[in-house]
């Protein structure tokens, strides 16, 4: 019989204030096999994993249960101290007491009776746990990196810089994201433009770096260390491989087309460059709108071109990659007007959003920097910037708060200024959030030498008066509403997760959370990774925040990156699911249940077999089997209906 | 030496076991030339007295059919286990517990209720009930007391092996009396004639990894010939039945019902088909889940047909039941 230790944590008064510990151990020291069992102050404390890898070795113990708080927060912990002291890690298991016991009751007996209940189950359990080996497989030290913003292209650097090969996928025909539309970044007002082009350039010319834009991916299967991805190439309708970017053929295209990166406040031929920095500097050719592709006339652009690079012909491509890892950065998007119906739902011309305000504010944008409003081109004299728009706003809109929107819309504002000196800015807010570094200082020096009126209060309503925009909106701090009749209105929407990546998250199979931006695996502690191995979280697309936290966080993608191609080989949890080729009959009902694909049907032998590298235990198999030659390893059916019995009382 | 000797009986069971014996056709003069029945209550004329004076051990094999469920099945249990060496849970009753065992979902007070007064083709003014003892002008009559609760063979005497099946098929059948005859049975307490594995591994019909979207009843449906029937909504046991028939019923276009009881993996058949099905019941909609389960009117009577005295659930709590 196996010698079983036991070890009951006070967790400080965590559980000792509810639970008697000291009974459970006693208690639980009466069972047949347990030779040693005791109670101890903080387990988790260094004095507290000596004392099992001591008892392990003093009394020959062949596995150990600790009774303490939830197995995700020590397990791993435990597990590591035992197989210091020599004994199988896999023979160690977490009784939890805490968040399944003291934390949720009150009454001491009742709560000690079960707590004993509990740990005696995880000791049913133990007796019939086999001892396990870890799995260990190769890694392709290749990494994908999805989306080509600032953050995208921080983590495709950090991994080439580091000696890796890193494949960047962009869905647009040019990197840079949102910040390439920005004018000035807060707080130090540097153009946006040139401290994001030299980043372009240099992933542009990376060697490391194979820089697929125009892409996306289309297809994901395998596990972490040994991901197969499908990219499609969209066809761009110029072979970019012999197209010098001259950009002969953008200037004679009679197409107008509206900029999505201009916000639509200008027009770009069928066939474009979405804007001058763009790297690749190639062209793309838009199907929809191509007189050529809608006709059949036209072909300027064709017979334009030196050298023959536009290829109506070209078609979509298909490449399939090997890669280890996954960063997915797919960035944000911002809160479309027209879900504002009390802010014009997008159809008062001057009421425009704050992407839209940067390319006003841009020297390259559709008015070369000179701030005028839509409907006329007047330079407007009275602006209205309205932050919260969508955000904040449980009720209608979004519960968040889209972090980035006090900065900017302070910033707006004072460039406003800069740009129109007799203009007056006024900024509606609920809260001044300026919490990064020089924040403050900035927000100060808005409002104190700028001359920008702050309104601390909601707006209630914006409507089209004539050649005005009204505005209704409170100032809390006099008591009074505020109507201003404005030129121009800047909404700060909500920053918002892509659609795009909603099907991301489908097809990796990774988690989003209720709002739609990707999950990381702890709030806190596991900001940058997935909970799914394999896949790292990196910019807006895991929830709104500013430049230096999405190159931050990029950063520290690429450091989970590089750790893991750092290692030989990987290894993995060995409890997963496994098949009894004498009891499978081959009903083939397990195939279809499995999440991750880890289950294929042997036609020879007509059983089904598990892969277990890309199995994670998760017991949809075991619970689809009806004849029980599917089990999971150290969970079997017979240890599930030990573990019931001795809940129950132990009859 | 001498022949062998071996005994038939028969408890709470329906008599098919007795002809699955007799199925084994010309191989019956085989039997009786290798062996000596010397106990087959349906079979030949012999009394109880007879096996109480015999010797224990004295017989060599006994195939006890049926499910324990009355007095007199208990205590012949209990007489033929000690008359014989080797006593053998033979057929679906003795084994699982069978149709009989389907009692356990109600009361005894409902079985003679429905019995002797409620059904409608009783006439029984005057709401009689047996009795244990009977007074009668010639004397006092005993019956045999009914229990409330059907147990299987092996939950009232050991049982040294279990031929699963109902009944159990010729051919395997034929394979146990010659296991006994040429002393060739395996280990004490394991299954035999049977296999190992479950019906899909002995059905021919094509699986195509589809879901349920719907549950049919076989006769309102015309299947997908060579087509797996569970795939097409009809119920069929055969995921969770153990192989050893060659998968008779879904050959010929029916479902399994679940009659060689629960594969040598699982201690609870029921149960384990309820996951089963689970996992691969076509929706995630609640109400569309709803509307599918509807299709299975009795869950318990359906999954648990044969096994339920053996399984976990054993029997359904009603007032005064006693265990």
């Amino acid at each position: 019989m196996k010698r079983i230790g036991v070890f009951v944590c006070h967790c400080g008064i965590n559980i000792a204030s509810t639970v008697d510990v000291q009974k459970v151990a006693e208690e639980v020291g009466k069972m047949p096999g347990v030779v040693f069992a005791t109670d101890y102050i903080y387990m988790c404390s260094d004095p507290g994993q000596a004392l099992v890898r001591e008892k392990i070795r003093e009394e020959n113990l062949d596995a150990v249960i600790v009774a303490a708080c939830s197995p995700n927060l020590h397990e791993s912990t435990f597990r590591t101290a035992a197989g210091e002291a020599g004994l199988n890690p896999w023979q160690l298991e977490i009784a939890n007491i805490r968040e399944q016991c003291s934390w949720v009751h009150s009454d001491r007996e009742k709560a000690t009776e079960k707590a004993i209940r509990i740990v005696k189950a995880m000791v049913e359990k133990t007796r019939l746990n086999e001892s396990l080996d870890p799995i260990s497989v190769p890694i392709t030290r290749k990494a994908l990196v999805i989306g080509g913003g600032i953050a995208g292209i921080q983590a495709a650097l950090d991994i080439a810089d580091a000696g890796y090969e890193v494949i960047l996928v962009e869905k647009e025909p040019s990197i840079g994201g949102h910040m390439a539309q920005l004018s000035e970044t807060f707080p130090t007002l540097d153009c946006s433009q040139c401290i994001l082009t030299p980043k372009m350039v240099a992933v542009g010319k990376h060697g490391n770096i194979e820089l697929m834009t125009y892409s996306t991916v289309e297809e994901i299967s395998g596990y972490v260390g040994n991901f197969t991805v499908k990219i499609r190439r969209k066809a761009a309708y110029v072979d970019w491989s012999i197209c010098t970017g001259c950009g002969q053929c953008t200037e004679v295209c009679p197409a107008k087309v509206p900029s999505s990166f201009d916000r639509n406040f200008s027009t770009h031929g069928a066939v474009y460059v979405p804007f001058p920095q763009a790297v690749p500097n190639k062209p793309v050719i838009d199907r929809e709108h191509c007189i050529h592709f809608k006709t059949g006339k036209c072909g300027l652009c064709e017979k334009t071109c030196e050298i023959g690079a536009i290829r109506f012909d070209q078609e979509d491509q298909v490449f399939r990659r090997e890669v280890g890892a996954v960063v997915v950065a797919a960035g944000y998007d911002t809160l479309p007007l027209s879900e504002l119906k009390e802010y014009g739902a997008g159809r008062v011309p001057d009421v425009i959003d704050g992407l839209a305000f940067e390319r006003l504010l841009s020297a390259s944008g559709p008015t070369n920097g000179e701030i005028r409003r839509p409907s006329d081109g007047k330079v407007p004299k009275e602006v209205v910037f309205v932050q919260c728009a969508g955000s904040r706003d449980p009720e209608r809109h979004k519960p968040y708060c889209s972090k980035i929107c006090c900065m900017y819309t302070t910033k707006h504002a004072l460039l406003y200024r800069h740009r129109v000196h007799d203009g007056q800015p006024y900024i509606f807010y609920i809260d001044i959030r300026t919490g990064g570094k020089g924040y403050e200082e900035f927000y100060h020096r808005a409002e104190e030498d700028e001359g920008i009126i702050y309104l601390r209060g909601k707006v209630a309503k914006i409507f089209r008066d004539g050649a005005e925009t009204v505005v209704w909106g409170t100032d809390t701090l006099t008591g009074k509403n505020v109507e201003i009749r404005a030129d121009l209105v800047v909404l700060a929407t909500a920053v918002i997760p892509r659609k795009s990546t909603a099907r991301l998250v489908r097809k990796l199979h990774i988690q989003a959370g209720p709002n739609g931006f990707l999950a990381e695996a702890h709030p806190k502690l596991r900001p940058v990774e997935s909970i799914n191995s394999g896949f790292y979280l990196a910019g807006a697309a895991q929830g709104p925040k500013d430049i230096p936290e999405s190159v931050a966080q990029a950063g520290g993608a690429a450091c989970k990156v590089i750790s893991l191609f750092s290692r030989n080989r990987l290894e993995q949890d060995p409890a997963v699911a496994w098949v009894d080729e004498d009891l499978c009959g081959g009903c083939r009902i397990c195939i279809s249940v499995c999440p991750y694909d880890a289950r294929k049907f042997d036609e020879e032998k007509g059983i089904a077999v598990v892969n277990e590298a890309l199995c994670e235990g998760c017991g949809s198999c075991v619970a689809a089997c009806a004849c029980g030659a599917t089990q999971q390893k150290n969970l079997t059916d017979v240890q599930i209906k030990n573990m019931i019995t001795a809940s129950l009382g132990g009859k | 030496m001498g022949k062998p000797k071996v005994a038939f009986y028969w408890a709470a069971s329906c008599g098919g076991c007795e002809i699955a014996v007799l199925d084994i056709g010309d191989r019956l003069p085989v039997l009786a030339e290798a062996a000596d029945i010397i106990f087959w209550p349906c079979a030949m004329d012999v009394k109880y007295d007879d096996l109480r004076a015999m010797e224990d051990d004295f017989i060599d094999v006994c195939l006890f059919n049926g499910a324990i469920r009355n007095s007199e099945n208990e205590e012949m249990a209990g007489l033929l286990r000690k008359k014989s060496k080797i006593l053998v849970a033979y057929g679906s009753c003795a084994h699982e517990g069978c149709i009989p065992g389907l009692a356990n979902l109600v009361s005894e007070e409902d079985i003679l209720d429905r019995s002797y007064i409620s059904a409608p083709s009783v006439e029984n003014p005057g709401n009689v009930l047996p009795e244990v003892k009977t007074e009668t002008p010639e004397g006092e009559l005993e019956l045999p007391e009914l229990y409330d609760t059907v147990y299987t063979l092996d939950q009232v005497v050991d049982v040294d092996y279990y031929v699963p099946g109902c009944p159990p098929v010729a051919d395997r059948t034929w394979e146990v009396l010659e296991a006994i005859l040429d002393g060739t049975l395996p280990g004490k307490g394991n299954v035999v004639g049977a296999g190992s594995k479950i019906v899909c591994d002995e059905c021919s019909l094509e699986k195509k990894e589809t879901g349920i979207s719907g549950f049919v009843r076989p006769h309102l449906l015309e299947p997908e010939p060579d087509r797996c029937l569970l795939e097409q909504g009809v119920y069929c046991a055969g995921i969770g039945t153990r192989s050893g028939c060659g998968a008779l019923c879904p050959s010929v276009g029916m479902p399994c019902r679940g009659c060689y009881g629960a594969p040598p993996g699982v201690f609870d058949q029921g149960a384990k088909i309820v996951s089963a099905l689970g996992s691969i019941i076509d929706s995630t909609d609640p109400d569309e889940t709803d509307a599918i389960m509807s299709g299975i009117p009795c869950p318990a009577g359906l999954f648990y047909r044969f096994s339920l005295p053996h399984s976990i659930l054993r029997r359904k709590i009603t007032d005064g039941y006693e265990d």
